[in-house]
């Protein structure tokens, strides 16, 4: 756990480098903003350190901008953290650490903080056609509270457009499309058959959770991180959990901790089983996308027996659990999943033997090895490029610090890359399960978690990728920051690459194989 | 090689009885407080985080009313000393005050819908998902679902409405032909729900298109989103969005 010594010695080689140790895991180094582009080239290169996320603080006359990093294989967080006085700019980082460059889109179109040499700023969190140049709804002065009568530039607004060769067209999908569809706008470019260039334009569903958070109590918190992206909410309640047991120091029963574990790996299963029906769906496989719809429903039958709820609203508190699971739930779990799994293997080997299928997804929205690291995809995206990486291994949580589940990794990056890595995932998800059923600890699921002032990062290995949270709050438990760096607005960023040449038809089976919350990327 | 008609003939029906029968397989609905007469309504109403639960005195008798409309199913009421007692009821939608009456015997059994996401978080995207999965089957009672307002007879929106999506709600509602109906599903929808009024939210479904339903719940499961639909074609009795001891 302790920093890798030919980093510290590197560090200390660094003029006017402060360096400052907040926990045996965890190193601040306070940088300018100079400094900043060769530290996190080395970061990189040398390190193979990982993004984590991109947080900006604002203070009384300054900025601060926090650049997490981590060391999957130390375990290592590192925190470059600059100050930028109000009107100064920031060199982007995102051409050496390109999966930053969506989060600092976000910064200038929330913070009003510009990036030197980024060049893409404007119109992304908020739309142009929508919402005014200059106001900066995450910065104090403004009021979250209503909708300012400002509008931007109407109908103005024209999309983006690369292609210039005669005949070609920009076709548009969304935001209103399909059958059961979230809301997001993709321009796919075109000279005719072939998708050449891929526009996402997503923040069609931003409820700025980050912002209206603000002032809210912990409490009330926890009620919106469970909210803003239901299909992994526990992940989500877990990682802000988790903040507030850190920041006060509080210990887990160990009893709570194995069934933290339960419920999420619960959720993965869920999560992957509604992945595959879509895929199946997309492909038109009625038959194969009703199969997996009867598992997504029988384990959200389970969930709602277990603990109450479909989706885990309600199951967490800060220190544990709201209620324990009783030995004739323990049963039923045990009794159930066998069963589940036994249909989620069946459904993989039949879709296997269908060669219709498989066409349609085989080489079908690759990403590649190589743009999967550059862009810093997380979770079964990046494990279907060839990324092993996965928090509840190299940055270990809770109980996970013990387990060590399996990472599957493929190679391909394609469609049928991606289908067995959920397949395999929530394999894995049911054998740690079931393992863990037999050494259930006895004793209570909850322990006082008193409120603190403080703050802390913490992190969960949702079921779509790592989620990274920051929370700050007040000693009467007021929250004055609330991060959510989540998986959604790390995978998107590179859902356009994987486009580039497919036809037209492929679109939906492309957008279906990856999988991705479009709430989660929103919030 | 697979056999995909053999494998769905496998698994035999699984389709709900509902609304011909009855359905109370455990674990389909997350339920909801019910209303209870009690000597500590103060105290638990001051427990709810959504002021869902109301303390109320009526001839003297106090009690604690469940405001639907607000509750999240946080289940914070559910557990302790001074738990509600909680239904597993799903027959939740409910006509508003500016409800329209129930569409005429031609949409019965053939009422096209059109579901617009105007910031939902996932969880109520999943459940309309479920709507047309075997285990509810909505083709069988007639309700269809279109990708286009042209074709619509129903609005069915989920979420907070966020700000970048008013103009799509506008728009897909007066592309819709008459007669139409238009159903605010969740809490979120009703008034904002968790993430309430804001600068990137209405806030509530009501202030951008009339509404003719609300489905409260958070989120509403699938049998009570049918339910909602069966009761804009007048299939089944419609729910009250609040609840007296």
């Amino acid at each position: 756990m302790s920093i890798p010594k030919t980093l510290q010695e590197w560090l200390q080689s660094i003029p006017n480098l402060q360096m400052q140790k907040r926990s045996e895991q965890w190193l601040q180094l306070l940088c300018s903003a100079e400094q900043l582009p060769a530290l996190t080239r080395h970061l990189m290169e040398e390190e193979e350190a990982e993004f984590a996320t991109l947080l900006v603080e604002e203070s009384a006359d300054a900025l601060s901008v926090h650049y997490l990093f981590y060391l999957p294989a130390t375990g290592n967080l590192i925190e470059l953290k600059v100050e930028a006085p109000a009107g100064t700019e920031l060199p982007a980082i995102s051409d050496t650490v390109h999966a930053a460059d969506w989060h600092e889109r976000e910064a200038w179109d929330l913070y009003g903080l510009r990036f030197s040499g980024h060049p893409f700023l404007g119109d992304f969190v908020l739309h142009d056609d929508d919402w005014p140049e200059g106001l900066d709804p995450m910065r104090r002065s403004f009021d979250g509270k209503h909708r300012p009568d400002l509008h931007g530039s109407g109908a103005d607004w024209a999309p983006p457009r690369l292609l210039q060769e005669e005949g070609a067209m920009v076709f548009p999908v969304g935001p209103v499309w399909g059958d059961f569809n979230e809301s997001g706008l993709w321009l796919l470019e075109t000279p005719g058959e072939q998708i050449r260039y891929l526009h996402t334009r997503l923040f069609y569903k931003y409820r700025g959770v980050e912002k209206i958070a603000e002032g809210r109590t912990v409490d009330q918190g926890l009620l919106l991180a469970e909210r803003f992206a239901g299909a992994a909410a526990f992940a989500h309640a877990w990682a802000y959990c988790q903040a507030l047991e850190q920041i006060a120091a509080c210990q887990i029963p160990t009893r709570a901790q194995q069934l933290r574990i339960v419920f999420a790996e619960l959720e993965r299963i869920r999560h992957h089983a509604a992945n595959i029906a879509e895929i199946a769906g997309s492909t038109a496989l009625s038959v194969a996308k009703a199969l997996a719809q009867g598992i997504v429903e029988d384990l959200l039958r389970l969930s709602a027996r277990l603990c109450g709820h479909r989706y885990f609203f309600g199951v967490l508190t800060p220190g544990g659990l709201r209620e324990d699971l009783d030995e004739g739930k323990i049963k039923l779990l045990r009794q159930t999943l066998p069963e589940l799994d036994q249909r989620m293997q069946q459904l993989e080997k039949h879709l296997e033997g269908s060669s219709s299928f498989l066409d349609r997804i085989e080489e079908m929205g690759t990403l590649s090895n190589e743009l999967a690291r550059i862009y810093g995809v997380v979770g079964p995206i990046a494990r279907a490029s060839g990324r092993s990486i996965d928090l509840r291994r190299h940055l270990p949580y809770g109980q996970y610090v013990f387990l060590s589940p399996d990472v599957p990794v493929e190679q391909e990056g394609d469609g049928y890359a991606r289908l067995r890595i959920f397949f395999a995932e929530s394999r894995i998800s049911v054998k740690i399960i079931l393992d863990l059923l037999p050494f259930m600890a006895e004793g209570p699921v909850q322990s006082p978690c008193p409120i603190q002032e403080g703050h802390a990062l913490s992190w969960v290995e949702a079921p779509s990728g790592a989620t990274f949270h920051w929370l700050r709050c007040t000693g009467d438990g007021t929250i004055t920051r609330l991060r959510l760096g989540t998986p959604g607005f790390r995978n998107w960023h590179a859902f356009e690459r994987a486009i580039e040449g497919a036809a037209f038809q492929d679109f939906p089976i492309i957008l279906a194989t990856w999988g991705l919350s479009i709430a989660e990327n929103d919030r | 090689m697979s056999f995909w008609p053999y494998y769905g003939l496998q698994r035999g029906i699984t389709t709900t009885a509902w609304p011909d029968g009855a359905e109370d397989s455990a674990g389909i609905t997350p339920g909801r407080p019910c209303a209870l007469q009690t000597g500590h309504a103060e105290e638990i109403a001051a427990a709810c985080p959504t002021q869902a639960l109301k303390a109320v005195s009526q001839a003297g008798r106090d009690g604690v009313a469940v405001d639907f409309s607000h509750c999240i199913h946080c289940q914070r009421c559910r557990h302790g000393d001074n738990a509600l007692p909680w239904s597993t009821d799903f027959s939740w939608g409910a006509p508003s005050a500016a409800a329209r009456p129930a569409l005429e015997s031609r949409f019965t059994r053939s009422l096209q819908v059109l579901y617009v996401d105007a910031g939902a978080c996932g969880a109520c995207v999943n459940e309309v998902r479920l709507i047309d999965a075997p285990p509810y089957n909505l083709h069988r009672l007639g309700i269809f679902v279109t990708a286009t307002p042209r074709d619509a007879d129903v609005l069915l929106v989920a979420g907070p409405i966020t700000d970048a999506m008013r103009t799509a709600i506008s728009k897909a509602y007066a592309a819709m032909p008459e007669p139409k109906r238009v159903m605010g599903m969740g809490t979120c929808a009703i008034h904002g729900g968790v993430f309430g009024e804001s600068f990137a939210c209405a806030g509530g479904l009501e202030k951008i298109v009339p509404v003719d339903l609300w489905l409260p719940g958070c989120p509403p499961p699938p049998l009570a989103i049918i339910h909602g639909l069966l009761s804009l074609v007048g299939r089944v009795t419609p729910a009250a969005l609040e609840e007296q001891p």
